[in-house]
This record gives structure tokens, sequence and C-alpha cells, in this order.
């Protein structure tokens, strides 16, 4: 076997007291894809910024291309040839891209002066380096994610990279991007180039990686080989809870659909949309993501308003303008970003949960009623399993899978009968995951609401939802009840 | 070629520019052709050259992520703190000894405004909110100000000294163009140089989009603020000194309370509140504009009184369409995006 590039032994490290890491081990070969996986909180980002130098180890010993690496800054890191990718890319939006790459360099070599003639041979040779085409004068605030994390692996590339760590890489990627930076990544590796791709994805996990490493609560649960690695074990090292998923089959649907669109059309973003909703079941919508999945969810909620068509509730036309109307109509929705659109996010927990039912909670007098609100706060702390020791936290203190219980919490505590969820899942981990899918399902069960769930995640559109109706450059192509159905086969009716 | 053509309609820039040009013709054509005229011109430019000279400072510190209120209070203090050490010591010299003793405070005074800014990580808009107020404390407590109605020589023979004279061929008025105006022309050329050609003024840029990322690429973002307030404070006091020296006295109120029209232009011009973006050019441009409607509304006959009314609406209007700009161009970018997307197809 070679010499390993990246040995981390028995790293140790705390924060006040409590240990983020204990005793784990990493080792990464040369031109080797390896995947960290991990629910949040496991430890991921804290061994890697041991590994780039922002944190000092407590304990363990790192070797890094046959050094030992002790007491080093990123600058150390970077110098030896160790770079991160991190979620945000570190790129500088209002400067151009041929800026962008070059300051590092040029910053490195002390100069004072501008030269852009010297900045454009700089990034000219970055982008050759993965043959990514750009416009060096574009700002780079104009370009789309995936451009943008082209431009900051183009900067990584500049400095001999032995190594690239690359933070949830594929997290605001479309499927065809991340496809393409699966081929960057590969002929990274055609380099000698090893990668350490962070990822909670488990299909990102099998496509791309070699070995695979999965973290837990800080220790290391296991490390092996991708070929021996399947969904269930993959879950199940994640969480370390057994899941048994069950295709969601609906029972009890009403006669009449509680919810109706008839040719509801938003300019520019879908058309002649008809859709029907019974209540108890769980309608799936996919699509790509420019496809007018995102915008039907706000239209029905009466955000953007749709621009012609018809709604039908219970079989009579509704006017749906503002979200009011929507709530007035029992309509729900956990919106795609649940950060910016589902919650506020410094208020507290309890807050959270009952803002959108906040009517009900006052007295004859019209005066809030705290004792109700207490109730109603425990009531669904309990009900969702918040892991939070007091619901008067700040809601940002919660992981993403516990914020999108509130999400939820708030909405049902609203008893909608028509619930939209829009990539209810994005970003929340796997554990959250599967019991946000068992809340869905006992809902559409026990309650016969209706839910629609708009997600290009398919295997959680195949296993959750009764039918798929897949949205393409915004009209329906199609409609399966999703036993009839596979992933391929919606796949080529997006595209 | 259609390309820049594009780049230039999109621009911030043109539309102030494309304003100045209507507002300056309404104004010809209400004035009976008055507005251009040689003296008028230079009445203008004039006019510009201590707004013009704070703008600059003011436009780096946007530039950078912040905003700086205590430019007239440090402008005040270094002037009268000047002005009276030359009247105490019976100064009879040139300008030279006051210019740098000037700068020399502006230079001390910026550098306590950046130690709590760089070094500190403090808001800078808070930061310079209380420094202004310990500017114009020092000044009255400490110096006992009071108007100076007498300047040292040196300084009123620069005030007065004129590049050139234009005469009105109509009104036989004149108008003197002050030898000052090179030194605002100098300031704009020098701050063009630092901000576009040196790595401490991509340096001011970078840090103003993405702090975090202007460290990670090996900025000393600390010294960059640090050194930046110093060179605001320079510039600001030698506006301040420019100011005292035209007006042949030493008022140590009368500018402060110039910080809102100054920073009202900066940003008409162009630069984002939120740091990172705008040029130069924008920034002289909306200064100019602030500074043709406060000095030609009597030409359009409208009384000096409503000028506020017209100023803070052109501030609105313009900011807002500037803002305008920005969301569309966001989006049309977005569309062109898309449309890629499908011709990849």
């Amino acid at each position: 076997m070679a010499q390993a590039l990246l040995k981390a032994t028995d790293i140790q490290k705390s924060f006040a007291g409590v240990q983020a890491l204990k005793n784990v081990s990493l080792e990464i070969m040369p031109g080797e894809i390896h995947c960290l996986a991990g629910e949040n909180g496991c430890g991921k980002s804290t061994l890697i910024k041991i590994i780039s130098g922002v944190y000092q180890r407590d304990g363990g010993t790192l070797e890094f291309d046959g050094k030992t690496m002790d007491k080093f800054t990123p600058i150390d890191a970077i110098t030896n040839g160790i770079q991160v990718i991190y979620q945000d890319f570190s790129v500088f939006p209002n400067l151009t891209v041929m800026e962008n790459l070059a300051f590092n360099t040029e910053l490195a070599a002390k100069r004072r002066i501008v030269s852009k003639k010297r900045m454009r041979q700089i990034a000219e040779e970055a982008v050759a380096k993965i043959n990514f085409q750009v416009d060096l004068d574009a700002l780079v605030g104009t370009l789309s994610v995936a451009e943008k994390q082209m431009v900051a692996i183009s900067r990584a590339l500049m400095f001999n990279a032995k190594l690239i760590i690359m933070d949830e890489p594929t997290t605001a990627l479309t499927k065809k991007e991340v496809q393409a930076l699966f081929d960057i990544i590969l002929k990274l590796k055609e380099q000698g180039i090893a990668i350490l791709f962070v990822s909670h994805k488990l299909d990102e996990v099998f496509e791309i990686s070699e070995r695979f490493t999965i973290f837990r609560s800080g220790e290391l649960v296991v490390t092996g080989s991708t070929k021996d690695l399947d969904d269930k074990k993959f879950t199940f090292y994640m969480t370390g809870r057994e899941f048994n998923d069950k295709t969601f089959v609906a029972e009890n649907l009403t006669e009449q659909p509680i919810l109706e669109t008839r040719n509801l059309t938003l300019d520019g973003h879908f058309q002649d949309i008809s859709l029907k909703l019974y209540g108890g079941e769980i309608l799936g919508i996919t699509g790509l993501l420019d496809s007018g999945r995102t915008e039907l969810a706000l239209s029905l909620f009466g955000i953007r308003p749709a621009t012609g068509g018809a709604i039908l509730r219970n079989g009579q036309e509704i006017s749906i303008k503002t979200p009011q109307d929507a709530m007035k109509q029992k309509i729900g929705l956990v919106p795609e970003d649940r950060l910016s659109e589902g919650l506020f996010l410094p208020q507290s927990i309890a807050d959270n949960i009952i803002i959108a039912e906040i009517e009900q909670l006052k007295t004859p007098m019209g005066i809030f009623d705290r004792k109700k609100r207490q109730e109603e706060v425990d009531h669904w702390v309990k009900e969702m399993a918040l892991a939070t020791p007091d619901a008067n936290n700040a809601s940002s203190t919660l992981s993403g899978g516990n914020q999108q219980r509130i999400v939820l919490a708030k909405w049902l505590a609203c008893h909608p009968e028509v619930l939209i969820l829009s990539g209810p899942t994005v970003g929340v981990d796997i554990g959250s995951k599967h019991d946000i899918h068992a809340i869905l399902q006992q809902l559409a069960r026990k309650t016969g609401m209706g839910i629609i769930i708009i997600s290009d995640d398919l295997p959680e559109v195949l296993e959750n939802c009764s039918r798929v109706l897949i949205l393409k450059d915004g009209r329906i192509v199609h409609e399966a009840p999703t036993q009839e159905i596979d992933e391929k086969t919606i796949v080529s009716y997006m595209m | 070629m259609q390309k820049s053509i594009k780049k230039i309609f999109g621009r911030t820039e043109f539309y102030v520019f494309a304003l100045l040009v209507v507002l300056s013709v309404l104004i010809q054509f209400r004035s009976g052709g008055q507005f251009y005229t040689a003296n008028n011109l230079v009445d203008i430019a004039s006019a510009l050259i201590v707004p013009g000279i704070f703008a600059v400072g003011t436009f780096m510190v946007i530039v950078s992520g912040g905003f700086d209120v205590s430019f007239p209070a440090l402008a005040s203090l270094s002037v009268y703190a000047t002005t009276k050490f030359m009247l105490n010591i019976d100064y009879s010299g040139g300008i030279l000894l006051p210019l740098l003793m000037v700068i020399a405070i502006g230079a001390l005074l910026g550098a306590f405004n950046g130690f709590f800014v760089g070094y500190l990580n403090l808001n800078a808009m808070i930061v310079t909110l209380g420094a202004s107020s310990v500017f114009k404390g020092i000044m009255q407590g400490a110096l006992n100000s009071k108007q100076l109605a007498v300047i040292p020589e040196g300084m009123r023979a620069f005030g007065t000294s004129a590049l050139f004279t234009a005469t009105n061929s109509q009104s036989g008025l004149t108008s003197r163009m002050p030898m000052a105006f090179l030194v605002f022309v100098a300031v704009v050329i020098l701050a063009w140089f630092l901000l576009n050609r040196t790595y401490f003024g991509r340096g001011i840029y970078a840090l103003g989009g993405n702090p975090a990322s202007a460290k990670a690429a090996g900025f000393n973002v600390k010294r960059t603020k640090f050194i930046m307030f110093i060179l605001v404070g320079m510039i600001s006091a030698v506006a301040g000194f420019i100011r005292v020296c035209m007006m042949q006295q030493c008022h140590p109120t009368n500018m402060l309370g110039m910080e809102m029209n100054i920073i009202a232009g900066v940003v008409l011009g162009g630069a984002a509140i939120t740091g990172g973006a705008g040029t130069l050019l924008g920034c002289i441009l909306g200064t100019l504009l602030i500074v043709m409607v406060e000095n030609s509304m009597i030409l359009l006959g409208v009384p000096t009184t409503w000028k506020s009314v017209f100023v803070g609406a052109l501030i609105v209007i313009g900011t807002g369409v500037s803002a305008l700009q920005v969301l569309r161009a966001n989006r049309s970018a977005s569309r062109a995006r898309t449309m890629t997307k499908e011709g990849a197809k």
C-alpha cells in the first residue's frame, strides 16, 4: 500500500469542556476521492478546520505528505498543499473573476501595484486547468452558484494543491451542475489530487467516492470502501438507528378533490396547471429548478398570486391573492428556504410555533392568553420531538432538521386541511428526514389532510407520494401513480 | 462594441450624467441662457471643490463597507487648531506649513477612527458618530472656539489666488477659478490611483465585498481599515483647510451638518451602501449633481428656502432609480442564465 497523503490519528478536540472529537482517525491516499459523512454536529467541520489549520487540535497526530504538522496556521496549510472550498466559496461578489482569481497569488508575492496584464495571465492559467469557460471581466456576483464554485476551485488549484477539501459542495447545485462538478473532480483525481468530499447525500457518496468515513457524535463509526456500502447501512451508520421505510399508500381518499386548479397560470413561470388533490393523499410535484415548481407553491399560497386560471376548494371556486386568503382556506405552506421565509431565527422556538395561530390564542377580551400559549408550545414540542432543553431558546440554536420540524409544527397548529411543502428535507440530516417523512405519512393517513410535496429529491417523492406530477418549463408533462414509475422515467420527463 | 455600449447604459454613472445634462438644459432654458455662461460654470466648479474632496474620502469609507459621519467635525477641528496656532505665533509665511500641519492633525484624528474601526473591529458608523462628538467637544472646550475673522496671510493669499477669471459676456459678471481647484483634481487623481492601481485600494473594495474572504485571500484587513481612515482624515482636513482659505475666515461650526449631503451625493453616484461597489467617477458626478441643484435653484426662480426640499427629493428619487437599476440588472442576468441553460440543452 502506498503511503497515505494525510494521516490523522486519534485527533481530539474540545470546546468549553464539550468533546467535539473523540480520538478520530482519517487516512487519505494520494489521488483518492474520499467521502466524509455524518449528521450535523458530528464533528466533520471541526476535523476539517483542524486539518486546514483554523483550529489547533488538543491531542493526536497529524501527518501530511510525510511531514508531521504541529501548530500550523491556515497559510501553512495552503503552502503545504491543503485547500478548503467552503460552502460560501469565499469569493468577492463585487469584483471581477480575474481579480478573484489573481488576488491570492499577487498578495502572496507581496505586490503593491496592480498590473491588469499580470492578473489576466494568472487568471487565464487558473481557469485553463479545469477548462472553465468564463468571462474574466464579469463580476462574480452575476455568476451562477455553479460558476462561483468553479472560480473557487480554479483558485484553489493555483497553489499546487495536493488535497482539496470540499464542504458540502453540491448543496445549491442543480442535477446537471452536480454532474459537471463530478467530471471536474474526476479530472483532478487524474492529476493526482486527493479530494475530501463532505456530504450527507448518499447517492452522491455512492457515485463519486472510492472510500468513505462516517462520524457520529464526534466519534469514528466506520471507514471503508464505498463498494461495501448500501443505503440501509449508510443510514444506520449515520444515525445509529434502523428505519423501516414504507412506501406510502393512500387510504380513505375523499371522493371530491379538496383542492383543484384549472389552467392555473403565472406569467413567465407556469401555464395551464390543472391538478386535483384529494384528502388523505400525498401528491408529489417534481421538476428542474426552473420548471416553475417553486412558483406554483407560492401561487397556491398567495405569495405570488396566479395571473390566470382558477383554484377550487372542495368544489367551490376561491380567490387566493394573499397568504391570509390561503390561511382562511386552511391551506398551509412550508417554504423552500425555511431560513429566510419560514422561520424567525433569532426568535424563540415557542414564538415560532404559535406565530401562525396567534389569532386563536386570545381571550374573549382580545388579550393574549399566556396559559393557552404555553399549552400549545408544550404540546408541539412533544409531538414533534424537538430536541431542545427549553422552548424559549432561539430557533437558530437548533439543527436544520429540528428547524424544519418547527416550521411543520407552526402549520399543524393551525389545523390545515391542505399542506404544501416545498423541498421539505433540503439540508436536513438523514434521521430528521425519516422522522419528517413519517410525520407526513401519518398526517395524511390519520387526519385526511391533503399534502403536496414539491421536491427534486426523487427517492423522497417515490417513497412518500401516491401520485407524482412532473413539471417542465412551466407545464405538466406527465402524471403517474408512483408505483408505476421509476426514477429514470421521471428524469427523462424532467430533462 | 455592442457589449461596451450596453455596459455604459447599464451603469449608474450614465444615468447621473444624463440627469446632469437634462437638469442643466432645463436651467439654461428657464433662466434665459444663464447656465451655460463662463462665469456660472466657473462658480459651480468652484463650489464643487470642498464637497468634492470630502466626497472622495467618504467614498472610500463607503466602499469599505462602513459610514463616516465624523469628517466635518474632523475637518473643523483640524483647521481650527491650525489657524489658531498660526495666528498665535503670528505666522506670516506661505501656505506649506499650515497645510502640513492641518494634514498631520487630520491624520492623527483619522487614526483615532481607524484604531477603533480597524483594530477593535467596531462599527464605523457608531465610532464616527462618537468621534464626531469628541472632536466637536475638543474644539469647543479645549480650544474655546469662536469665529476667527482674520486668517494668516499665506492662507488668505492661497484662497484668493485664481487660476483664471471668467467673464459673462452678457452681464459682465466675473468669477475667479480658485487655485484650490488644482488640489481637488490632485486628490481625485491620487485617490483613483490608490483605489484602482494598488493592492491597498483593491483591498478596500475586497473587504467591502466580503471581509472574511478578504482575510482569507491574504489582505491585512485591520491595517487596511486603519490606514484608510488615516487617509480619509488627511483628505477631509485638506477639504476643511481649503474651505477656510476660500472663505477667508474660520468659522468653527459652519461645516458641521455637511455629512448628509455628501454621503447622499456619493450614494447617488452609484456607491453601494452595503460596500464594495462604486466608482470614483460616479462619486464625483453624484456630488456635482447635488452641488448643481444647491447652486442653481435660484436660476430656476425657486426660492432658496425650498432648496432642501429639492435636494431631498433628488436623493430619494435618484437612489431609488439606481436601486431599481441594480434590481433590473440582476433580473436580466438571471434571465440570461436561464436562456443559456436552455440553449445548452
